[in-house]
């Protein structure tokens, strides 16, 4: 077993215990401290595959600025544990084993599809390539993706707003 | 390195779309609100400039921003569909925004991006570029669909909808990544060269994630639950938009993954089938038990979504796709001119915080306002099928494809879901017609915006039924050269 491969075991193992994690739990901050996790362990799997502008955004936007938004709403709106409903138990009994097919199906097909494709070395794409791509060749997805923020914050403009026109 | 200027005369409508929903945004704060009729004028410039930027992209037919986006005639099409329908939308609710004491301007200019949004989506050649288009006019529609603040139905549908929504668009990102994964590629001409030497299985169930994203989209079964409650929910000039532009946009992103990724068409086939004759049962039998008028025509959409289906079936089922998305691109046509009538209508008739949009409110309709009742008539006729009307048309096409790819069972059942739609749309007529009053409604006068418009899809309702040849010719032209 190379190194490379255990660290990726370890960072594999505590992404989906954290992913795992986050459903488990009942109370909505618990959830987001393991969503933490999941980042974490994201942001270094993409460091193992020579991705570190990825990581560290991944970090930084993710793990940094959207956890805290992600707190700051379970703050304000003060949530507190989740109560089980006659709903939420049927979502168990039913989602989770549909869930669980699915996840067994999407394991196989992808375990099928890997095992025939050629071992392709990860090439590491340097921060410099990575920005030529997204300002040539994709920039009209991403200038496009600037209107998608405004109509967000649109958005939220309309829905703050109702508040006080009551 | 920057692209050429060719490339953004083939976003033109974007531009113009996009440009005039932000003048709108600005504007909004500055113009006080009793006078936010001004807005909604500037957004009609903005719709029809938008319109006629359309020129533009027929004039530079091409691939713009290396491949990501095409002008073509399809995407023109598809353009003109979704920018009319802004159009007709924004000048059909001036009226109703002021009733409902609503805000014009962060209404118009949502319904500018979500415009470009779908222009967006009807040009996209790559996966990425389709999926932010969808985004827009998604993200776009659940705030609209939130827009009648007091109401907490109109909550209730934005709350569902988002939910739902942001479900189907993780189904839509999951199959992009495992079709990039077995094709090291997100562009769908490239998808169609790459062919055999991919990993087909990878493929096969990226392209069906994808299919679940856009069947969610369009409102087909068995992924339209959340149809009856966001149409219902939602404020009728939005359910008008929401029930159009946004699905010929969906409908447009499958036909081009449709016509240029030669795996998508043998895989989606079976698929479409099964889709396509759940929609339409779910969609007409649901109709049949409903007492109000907008949950009717959310069934009835759901059922004309897998009338349309049924083309793109028939397209999957053949090498020569062209028939098939001709006829899906007239449908869409005759659909959104009938569907955003009869809404409107329905908005207007509603009255304040539309109270009244049961069928039993619109017994004895003839003899209040006869023109409002010829005009609904005629519209459910159109979405009855009945000849001489685009309806009619529409699904003659369908049921052409559908022939000519050989599916008899699919082109019987079609006819047999038109005969049991023709129950639930002559019972309102019935009740227009043929019954007395139930309780007194006052009668508002109609305002001249929502007139125009109804003149206008009515006009359109009857032109596309008796001369369909310049629609038809033009679908077809739209449906070669696809890649």
């Amino acid at each position: 077993m190379t190194p490379q491969i255990a660290v990726f075991l370890v960072l594999a193992a505590m992404a989906v215990a954290g992913a795992v994690n986050l459903i488990l739990q009942r109370h909505p901050i618990h959830s987001a401290l393991s969503l933490i996790v999941v980042m974490v362990a994201l942001a270094g799997l993409y460091l193992l595959q020579g991705a570190e502008f990825i990581a560290a955004v991944q970090i930084i936007v993710y793990g940094g600025a959207i956890m805290v938004l992600f707190v700051f709403v379970i703050m304000l709106l003060n949530a507190g544990e989740e109560e089980r409903t006659n709903l939420s138990r049927m979502a168990r009994y039913v989602g989770v084993p549909l869930g669980v097919v699915f996840l067994l199906e999407v394991a196989y097909w992808i375990g099928r599809a890997t095992s025939h494709m050629a071992q392709s070395s990860p090439q590491a794409v340097s921060t410099r390539e990575l920005s030529t791509l997204l300002f040539r060749e994709y920039v009209f997805p991403f200038e496009l993706t600037s209107f998608l923020i405004l109509i967000a914050i649109l958005g939220a403009l309309v829905l703050a707003r109702r508040e006080d026109s009551d | 390195m920057l692209p050429p200027l060719q490339d953004l005369y083939r976003i033109a409508p974007e531009i113009v779309l996009g440009a005039f929903g932000m003048l709108v945004m600005f504007l909004a704060p500055i113009i006080p609100k009793s006078r936010h009729g001004v807005l909604s004028a500037i957004s009609l410039v903005g719709a029809a400039l938008a319109l006629a930027a359309t020129r533009f992209t027929a004039l530079y037919p091409g691939a713009a921003y290396s491949g990501l986006f095409r002008a073509d005639a399809f995407s023109l099409f598809v353009h003109l569909i979704v920018i009319g329908v802004a159009f007709l939308a924004i000048l059909g609710s001036t009226n109703y925004l002021k009733r409902e004491d609503l805000d014009a301007g962060e209404f118009c200019a949502l319904i500018l991006f979500a415009t470009a949004g779908m222009g967006v989506m009807a040009g996209a050649q790559e996966l990425l570029t389709g999926f932010i288009g969808l985004e827009m006019s998604s993200i776009a529609s659940y705030i609209l669909a939130s827009y009648r603040r007091e109401a907490p139905k109109s909550n209730e549908a934005a709350m569902k909808y988002f939910l739902l929504g942001s479900f189907a668009t993780a189904f839509f990102l999951y199959g992009i990544a495992l079709v990039y994964g077995a094709t090291g590629t997100t562009h769908l001409d490239l998808m169609g060269q790459a062919g055999a030497q991919t990993s087909a299985t990878l493929l096969k169930m990226g392209l069906g994630l994808i299919f679940v994203g856009l069947a969610f989209k369009v409102a087909a079964a068995p992924f339209q639950l959340w149809t009856p409650d966001v149409y219902e929910g939602a404020p009728a000039p939005v359910t008008a938009m929401l029930s159009t532009g946004p699905k010929a946009a969906a409908f447009a992103l499958a036909l081009r993954i449709l016509a240029n990724v030669d795996a998508a068409g043998p895989l989606w086939f079976w698929a479409l089938w099964a889709v396509a004759v759940m929609s339409m049962f779910a969609g007409n039998l649901g109709a049949i038990v409903q007492t109000n008028l907008k949950r009717m025509l959310a069934y009835s959409s759901i059922a004309h979504a897998g009338y349309i289906l049924v083309a793109l079936a028939a397209a999957a089922a053949t090498d020569h796709p062209e028939a098939g998305i001709a006829a899906a691109l007239f449908y869409l046509v005759s659909y959104a001119l009938v569907k955003l009538g009869a809404f409107l209508i329905v908005a207007h008739l509603g009255g304040v915080g539309e109270r009244n949009v049961e069928i039993e409110d619109f017994t004895g309709l003839a003899r209040r306002q006869p023109a409002m009742a010829a005009c609904l008539s005629l519209f459910l006729l159109s979405l009855l099928g009945l000849p001489v009307l685009a309806g009619f048309l529409g699904k003659f096409y369908v049921f052409n494809a559908a022939l000519e790819s050989n599916l008899i069972w699919l082109a019987i059942l079609l006819a047999l879901n038109s005969v049991i739609g023709a129950y639930y749309y002559l019972r309102v007529m019935v009740a227009m017609y043929m019954r007395e009053p139930s309780k007194p409604i006052a009668t508002e006068p109609v305002p001249w915006t929502l007139a125009v418009v109804l003149w206008i899809t009515a006009a359109g309702t009857i032109y596309a039924g008796l001369f369909p040849t310049r629609i038809i010719g033009f679908a077809a032209k739209a449906a070669v050269n696809m890649r």
